[in-house]
């Protein structure tokens, strides 16, 4: 973080919060660099992810003996080309990471908001679901659902979204039990607001900094997720290339060595996960002060 | 006090109830229940076995009253794949989750407390930069990439550990300290922030004032009063070890309850998958209601709010 001198030349306008030399450069080093590869996938990938030649299987990095330059990071039991499924996995965890996060969020704002300002039994019974969702172990949880409704990316956002909405809840309606005793939403009920309006107009726009926040530290806990669904084969179905699929396919080749196939993808899955969280810590003591002790 | 314990106790039953109906609800309303609670490939009596057993064609609410009656009398139904009663099975795996879980948090403890002190008493300085990286290493490497990569160091490198399996102490090493090495970093944080609370408050100021010397101090006044809510954390965390194992299980074929899990999700037995959700989830409201007692009966400010 890079400390500002003068106090007095920081404006007071919002605006100030997303100064371009404010962020903090590995995570955004590292985050923008993810996206630009899982954007561009189909131009950088050398080779078509999900297909492979038997007669190249298991080639080491090029700087390894055996190894050759047309597959870098070398292949694994298929003859896949690990390079290009490392670039298509790269797509494969951001979506699934940023919609599950995204679905999460929107159940458990709405949920928190809800249950906050109208209080009462709508407000016991949302609470008394979190708390026993939160009871749940989330993991286990997902595992279950995902038997249930079979594997595939769509079915893992749901999931995702399914599982982890009550930690949105729980901070959202912290925040709306106090935001409806101020001066804005009283007046708001006196011109005659409805209840609705209320919500979306005057405690949505104010919840929405924490709710980004709690995103972001989310986004690593949800890619860890994903992956370990993969890795255990009730996430995204095997041809596609996700990274804990690769790993959970580089298992095979463990024992006698060929390390790149766990190595190279688990690799990636700690660059990212480890962006998100400095990112989210950094968000956490820029936008939200309040919320510094979570 | 008591109207207190009987409210706890309430919420935690009201818990288990919505835990059992969001179980149910969700097995019934996302697909065919019969599909998912008979084998694959059954016959037809097998399957009209299984309907008649459920009341699959009743209403949803007489079919809570069925699934609901089994649960209370512990029948959890039959794994399709070991022709045997879930909790049978489960009890089976559970001392040796139990095994893995105590020496995982013995590791996290021992690592994470002595660590989370340093980081206090060195505030800012080198140690604190140190454990402050320890602390993000941890929540960022998932527990399954730290074990295959101590697979791929001490088995097939070094050759010191084994790979797989359960048997003695050396087994044991790499899934504890695999499983072990998120919560250490969970440990360390709460230690030190614990105990920058201790170290500011009044009886440390009186203990410097009598002319304690500076490890006196840490040793016997602030490090036993910092401990208090790394000791409870520990205890939940316990619970949550044996249910969030599953991926440290399946990495080094360790046959715990996890294992047990995962062999549920590949095998396609789903009445195991349903227990150990079931029974992990109920272990944690438990637990959670135990912590809430102890706490009450410790501190009586807990107690008297609303």
């Amino acid at each position: 973080m890079s400390a500002t001198t003068d106090p007095a030349a920081v404006p007071t306008t919002p605006t100030r919060y997303f100064r371009l030399r404010d962020l903090p450069i590995i995570p955004t080093t590292i985050l923008v660099t993810v996206v630009f590869v899982a954007v561009f996938a189909d131009f950088l990938a050398p080779h078509d992810p999900q297909v492979g030649s038997l007669t190249s299987r298991f080639l080491p990095p090029f700087w390894q003996a055996g190894g050759v330059m047309t597959h870098p990071f070398g292949t694994d039991h298929l003859g896949r080309d690990v390079l290009s499924r490392l670039i298509f996995g790269a797509r494969v965890s951001l979506v699934v990471g940023f919609t599950a996060v995204l679905v999460a969020g929107a159940i458990g704002t709405t949920m928190g908001i809800i249950s906050g300002y109208l209080g009462g039994w709508v407000d016991q019974v949302v609470m008394r679901l979190t708390d026993t969702w939160l009871a749940l172990p989330a993991l286990a949880f997902a595992i279950f659902l995902a038997a249930i409704v079979g594997p595939s990316e769509m079915n893992i956002v749901i999931i995702l979204g399914a599982v982890y909405w009550t930690r949105y809840a729980r901070v959202v309606r912290g925040e709306v039990l106090s935001l409806k005793e101020r001066e804005f939403v009283r007046l708001a009920i006196v011109a005659g607001c409805s209840k609705w309006t209320i919500m979306r107009r005057h405690i949505l726009p104010n919840v929405i900094n924490s709710a980004i926040v709690l995103a972001t530290l989310m986004l690593g806990i949800v890619i860890v997720t994903e992956a370990s669904l993969s890795f255990l084969g009730v996430g995204v179905p095997p041809p596609k290339p996700a990274w804990g699929v690769m790993l959970s396919d580089g298992k095979q080749g463990l024992m006698v060595g060929y390390w790149w196939l766990t190595v190279m993808p688990g690799f990636c899955i700690m660059l990212l996960v480890l962006a998100s969280n400095l990112m989210g810590d950094w968000l956490r003591v820029k936008l939200d002060p309040q919320l510094r002790q979570l | 006090m008591k109207h207190y314990i009987a409210r706890r106790a309430g919420y935690s039953l009201l818990s288990l109830i919505l835990l059992s109906l969001t179980i149910f609800l969700f097995i019934r309303l996302t697909g065919d229940p019969t599909a998912l609670l008979t084998e694959p490939g059954a016959s037809e009596e097998d399957i009209a076995a299984i309907q008649a057993k459920f009341g699959l064609d009743q209403p949803l609410w007489i079919q809570y009253g069925v699934f609901m009656g089994s649960l209370l009398r512990g029948d959890l139904g039959d794994s399709f794949y070991y022709q045997t009663p879930v909790l049978d099975l489960y009890l089976s795996r559970l001392p040796n989750s139990l095994i893995l879980a105590v020496s995982a948090m013995a590791f996290s403890l021992l690592l994470g407390i002595p660590s989370g002190i340093l980081a206090a008493v060195k505030v800012g300085k080198f140690w604190d930069n140190a454990g402050k990286l320890f602390a993000l290493l941890g929540l960022s490497l998932p527990s399954f990439l730290v074990g295959l990569l101590m697979i791929l160091l001490f088995s097939v490198y070094l050759e010191w550990l084994p790979s797989s399996g359960s048997g003695g102490i050396l087994h044991l090493l790499m899934p504890a300290f695999a499983l072990g090495w998120y919560f250490a970093a969970a440990h360390m944080r709460l230690t030190r922030s614990s105990m920058l609370e201790v170290m500011g408050s009044e009886y440390i100021k009186l203990a410097r004032l009598k002319g304690l010397s500076e490890t006196g101090v840490i040793a016997k006044h602030a490090f036993k009063n910092a401990l208090i809510p790394v000791v409870t954390l520990a205890g939940i965390n316990l619970i949550n070890m044996i249910n969030v194992a599953v991926v440290v299980e399946t990495v080094f074929a360790w046959p715990g309850i996890g294992r047990l899990l995962y062999e549920g999700v590949s095998f396609r037995d789903f009445p195991v998958v349903q227990g150990v959700v079931l029974i992990g989830g109920a272990m944690i409201v438990v637990v959670n209601l135990l912590v809430d007692i102890i706490y009450a009966i410790i501190d009586p400010r807990i107690r008297l709010e609303k």
